[in-house]
């Protein structure tokens, strides 16, 4: 007889896994962290040591509150007229045209050579290395340094800026041709094609979206460098005029009216970029 | 393409003719740029190696410029502090406006209009303008040069930052706001979490970026080592110049590896 009161028979209990602490903090984040609090420490030791020239915050910000209102609110042409600044405008965008195109045509032949897929990969290395250094020196260096060699003015500054352009153009153009499958290329090769109708027939067709959208990119990029080249080499354009409106004469209302004048060209590129951009998309 | 072909004559026909008619397009604008900046592009290409033969025969760093290097390391280390803390500083309220502005975590439409707005406003101002303004209000310090530095940062991330939150799935908001958590919880707990490797590489470009743009401001604002290397190259110590090319090289490049490496590890 079974009773009630006989001891329970034994059961195999599962036994419950061992609990692992799972936790959230990966590697990656403990980098990402690390990273963060040594920006932010460098950041605090910088705003601590920053030399502010024993400025009165309240009298500079008050000022600057003057000057804004001066030059946003009260724009005017100061003692040049208004077709000159216009003409000047013109000169600055045909400068950062020039020195897009020049760039942009200089720096696909180049970036043949420094695509790994096409070229012999001692000549892209040299090639990425060069085009590494002209790029990590600054814009405005290079117009300066030209300027010396040829002169004061436009040669000087299209020279410069195509300089960089050049070197900024080679990487992005040569990223995009080496992302063309090395299949398409080998079997041209087999077929018996010559190495700049492989360039010209199967690889250019097929990059194009991704040429367009990195001249294009570099195009604000030169019109913004121009603007700022302007200034230091004296090449008569937009920035030549800002410079002395806000360095010599202290006309805020010039300043004003030029800042409105290269708002007006930005959003305009913008508005073509984000054209552009859809056109591509949509096609491809 | 819509456009259907009858024969691979007619084809190569059309695609010779786009062909032509955008390459005389781009030469009528090469010409006309060419006419309205006064440029000659024979003369100036044939002064290219000449220049380069003069630049490395003048700009290679001699025994006498090693006695520039002290204060040349000093303003390149102010200048590199410089760009990061205004990176810094910019991307907290960038991050801020971002979190405001975006699609998907606004609090209401008519903050994303003021955002996009004002922050495409700061983005499109030039950097020369700025520096201007700036000079003027705040005189020749190092601070004038953080804030134009700072603004320019400003409106660039703050467009970066709104896209990158755009960007990320807005199904687990929404599972986020089912299972009933606030605003706060949805943004701290959700988007920024997700967000923080892509946000940080974007601060690591700017930084970068702006170390290379630090040295127009200090040109313009009379700071940093771009004032120094004015200084040097007005006064004709090319040699000084040059070591401070050198070194802005050499710490860009530097900086470049760094952030790759950096964001390869966090990715």
């Amino acid at each position: 007889m079974i009773e009630n009161s006989q001891p329970k028979p034994k059961t195999i209990q599962p036994v419950a896994p061992q609990t692992k602490h799972v936790s959230l903090v990966t590697r990656p984040r403990k980098i990402l962290r690390g990273v963060l609090a040594g920006l932010a420490i460098i950041t605090i030791y910088s705003l601590a040591t920053l030399n502010n020239g024993n400025l009165v915050f309240a009298d500079a910000f008050k000022s600057l509150g003057v000057n804004l209102n001066a030059m946003f609110l009260h724009p005017g042409v100061g003692q040049d007229t208004f077709g000159q600044l216009l003409r000047a405008l013109v000169t600055s965008v045909s400068l950062a045209m020039l020195t897009t195109l020049l760039g942009a045509v200089i720096a696909f032949f180049i970036a043949v050579g420094a695509a790994r897929n096409l070229a012999p990969s001692w000549l892209a290395t040299t090639i990425k290395a060069v085009m590494a250094f002209i790029r990590a020196i600054p814009t405005i260096l290079w117009v300066l340094i030209y300027s010396v060699v040829m002169g004061l003015g436009a040669s000087a500054a299209v020279v410069g800026l195509t300089f960089h352009s050049v070197a900024y153009l080679v990487k992005a153009y040569s990223e995009s041709i080496e992302e063309t499958s090395q299949d398409t290329i080998e079997a041209l090769k087999a077929s018996g094609v010559g190495f700049w109708p492989i360039v010209f027939q199967a690889i250019l067709p097929s990059i194009v979206p991704a040429l367009l959208s990195w001249t294009f990119i570099r195009f604000e990029i030169n019109f913004a460098n121009a603007v700022a080249v302007g200034a230091a080499a004296g090449a008569d354009d937009i920035g030549y005029f800002l410079f002395m409106a806000g360095s010599f004469y202290f006309n805020f209302h010039e300043v004003g009216l030029i800042v409105y004048l290269l708002l007006a060209v930005a959003i305009v590129l913008e508005l073509v970029s984000m054209k552009l951009r859809g056109h591509y998309l949509k096609h491809n | 393409m819509k456009t259907s072909f009858q024969s691979p004559q007619q084809f190569f026909r059309q695609r010779r003719l786009r062909l032509s008619v955008v390459l005389i397009i781009l030469i009528g604008i090469y010409v006309t740029s060419m006419a309205l900046v006064n440029f000659q592009t024979w003369t100036s290409i044939a002064k290219i190696p000449a220049g380069l033969i003069w630049l490395f025969h003048n700009f290679i760093p001699t025994e006498r410029s090693i006695s520039y290097l002290g204060p040349i390391l000093y303003q390149l280390w102010r200048t590199l502090l410089v760009s990061i803390s205004s990176t810094i500083v910019a991307s907290l309220f960038a991050l801020i406006f971002a979190i405001l502005g975006a699609k998907t975590t606004t609090p209401s439409p008519v903050f994303r209009i003021v955002i996009r707005f004002g922050a495409s406003l700061l983005r499109n101002i030039p950097v020369v303008a700025w520096a201007m303004i700036l000079l003027f209000s705040f005189k020749q310090s190092d601070f004038t040069g953080f804030l134009a530095l700072f603004f320019m940062t400003l409106g660039y991330l703050t467009r970066a930052f709104t896209e990158t939150i755009e960007d990320l799935d807005a199904e687990k908001l929404q599972a986020l706001q089912a299972v009933g958590a606030n605003y706060f919880q949805c943004v701290f707990c959700g988007v920024l979490p997700e967000a923080a490797s892509t946000l940080t590489s974007w601060v690591l470009y700017m930084i970068e970026n702006n170390l290379r743009d630090a040295t127009l401001v200090g040109l313009l604002t009379g700071t940093g080592v771009g004032f120094l290397f004015d200084y040097y190259f007005k006064s004709f110590r090319y040699d000084a110049a040059g070591l401070i090319v050198l070194l802005i090289a050499i710490l860009v490049i530097l900086l470049e590896l760094t952030s790759t490496q950096i964001r390869r590890a966090i990715a």
